[in-house]
């Protein structure tokens, strides 16, 4: 049913450091494969080795450029994938019952042998998480690997959605947001995570941390204080070529 | 958002139909026979084939029973059933008026009922979506539902009611565009609450996730119909208000009646163009686009 559950025993997400991720798009690669090679019907591609190609992903780094009004502009690399949350408006607008909100743990999912291709849940979701799949016909989202971490069959460390088990950089946590002891809530409350377009009033699980304050170093010439500066005035023979350029 | 011509020719022949349906459930024309069958005929061919026409964009039309479920959230569904209910009922009036002769009222008043809030609920699939707040108002609803009813008068050859109903309807039409311009700005999403990077300065969109195009940018980030939006504004309001109105204000004949549903639904056709094609969805901001 497309009836949003009233509230979910766990809240599972992700946390995202926008600090240390490197945009480097391991994530992105890991997800398609992840999504590609397993379970299911693969996360089709249109034209992979074409002059267009075009292909459902579901994660997908953005890229941003952040100019503060003192100082040099900051380079923030930006991970997006589906935020399963808990006003989550795809679910309600979708006709068949595909989407839905799982009690137990609050994954958003959709079931694909119940979808119909609308696309109105990717129209609902304001965040792009959703994209329907051209090959299948059906729509595609983030599961938060909901087939590796109750997967029985991987090692404990494998446990966790394949984004995060790759992430070379520790920027992506995963772990149950309703638990305010556990350490992504932890997380969340020293380094101040936020919601992404909070006005748009769904409540996102998923929290984004944002990049810490770049500090202002000095001077990082550790050599400066032993050199002679650099004259401004040339003498000499450089002197005097400099005062004749001027005159003409 | 894409312009999808699937989604264009079904809510405006959708719209159409049941609009024609509304005023035969009234009893106006309160025709039997043949006359009615033609009326009819014309109502269901128009109604039907929009909602065929709309399962053309999905992507598996052969599971499209299931969407008749989830009444209880889904505007989609709601619209579904909806429909089927009122060409049901009209179906039961309508033979009544070409076989026997007879008009069962209660019928015919419930049908129409359900004929304009099948039109309602279609205009709720849009008017509900937060993510674009150009269709995000009350006035969605009420230019769907004016269209529809105008149209529907002028099908059913009500001209004194059709000459009102088009002018009320461009007037709401007029004031949808107006105060649609000025939703996304009201919205307060900007890249800034996007990304939520505002507080340390100014954020700008510098690479994108991937060098082609994707579903995303197909579906939602639509460009090219909006360079001539303020031409297409005035030809779209003189095809759907202007001409019909003079065609209807003098001496009546069927060629000018003709001719006055012609250029409504001509311009119905371009206004229901440019509503897509105008509407910017919020995840474009993620894009550096609108
Ligand atoms: S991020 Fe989008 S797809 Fe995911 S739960 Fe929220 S609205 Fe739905
Ligand atoms: S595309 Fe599928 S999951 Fe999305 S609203 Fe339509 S039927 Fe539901």
């Amino acid at each position: 049913m497309t009836e949003l559950p009233q509230s979910t025993q766990k809240k599972l997400g992700l946390v995202i450091d926008l600090d240390t991720c490197v945009g480097c798009h391991a994530c992105v690669i890991s997800c398609k494969g992840w999504n590609t090679e397993n379970y299911g019907a693969p996360l089709s591609d249109q034209d992979a080795y074409g002059a267009a190609p075009s292909g459902t992903f579901l994660n997908r780094v953005h890229s941003y450029e952040v100019q503060p009004d003192t100082g040099p502009a900051q380079l923030v690399h930006f991970p997006k994938s589906c935020l399963h949350c808990e006003d989550a408006p795809c679910v309600t607008v979708c006709p068949t019952g595909a989407s839905y909100k799982r009690v137990e743990d609050g994954i958003v999912l959709v079931n694909e042998s119940d979808c119909i291709g609308c696309g109105l849940c990717a129209w609902a979701c304001p965040y792009g998480a959703r994209e329907l799949d051209q090959a299948a016909g059906v729509m595609k989202k983030c599961t938060l690997c909901v087939d590796r971490i109750y997967n029985d069959n991987l090692p404990q460390e494998d446990h966790i959605p394949a984004c995060v088990r790759t992430c070379p950089s520790g920027a992506r946590h995963f772990g149950d947001l309703g638990d305010p002891e556990s350490e992504v809530s932890q997380l969340v409350a020293q380094r101040g995570g936020v919601d992404l377009m909070p006005e748009m009033g769904t409540k996102p699980v998923n929290k984004y941390l944002p990049p810490r304050p770049k500090d202002q170093p000095p001077d990082l010439d550790v050599l400066a204080p032993f050199l002679a500066p650099i004259d401004q005035e040339p003498k000499g023979f450089l002197g005097w070529l400099d005062r004749t350029l001027d005159k003409i | 958002m894409h312009p999808a011509p699937s989604v264009i020719f079904f809510s405006v022949f959708s719209g159409l139909g049941f609009g024609l349906l509304f005023w035969l459930g009234l009893g106006w024309p309160s025709a039997t026979g043949i006359v009615a069958f033609v009326f009819f005929a014309i109502a269901y061919v128009l109604a039907v084939g929009g909602l065929i026409a709309s399962t053309f964009h999905l992507g598996q039309p052969k599971r499209a029973l299931k969407a008749f479920s989830q009444w209880k959230t889904s505007w989609l569904s709601r619209e579904a059933i909806c429909a089927v209910a009122a060409l049901f009922l009209m179906a039961i009036y309508g033979a009544g008026a070409v076989f026997y002769g007879q008009h069962w009222r209660v019928i015919g008043v419930l049908g129409a009922l359900l004929s304009l809030g099948t039109v309602f609920t279609t205009s709720m699939i849009y008017a509900q979506l937060r993510t674009v707040p150009r269709w995000h108002m009350p006035l969605t609803p009420l230019n769907f539902l004016s269209l529809s009813v105008a149209g529907g008068a002028l099908l059913a050859g009500q001209v004194t009611w059709a000459l009102w109903l088009i002018l009320i309807a461009g007037g709401v039409q007029l004031a949808t565009w107006i105060i649609g311009d000025t939703r996304f700005a009201a919205s307060g999403t900007t890249l800034a609450t996007a990304t939520q990077l505002g507080g340390i300065g100014q954020v700008r969109a510098f690479e994108p996730p991937h060098t082609g195009t994707n579903y995303l940018l197909r579906e939602f980030v639509h460009v090219i119909g909006r360079r001539h939006a303020t031409k297409l504004r005035v030809i779209a309001l003189g095809l759907m208000v202007v001409v019909p109105v003079i065609l209807l204000l003098v001496p009546f004949s069927h060629i000018a009646g003709g001719l006055a549903l012609l250029a409504h639904v001509a311009g119905v056709f371009t206004a229901r163009w440019l509503f897509f094609a105008q509407a910017e969805h919020v995840v474009g901001l993620y894009y550096g686009k609108r």
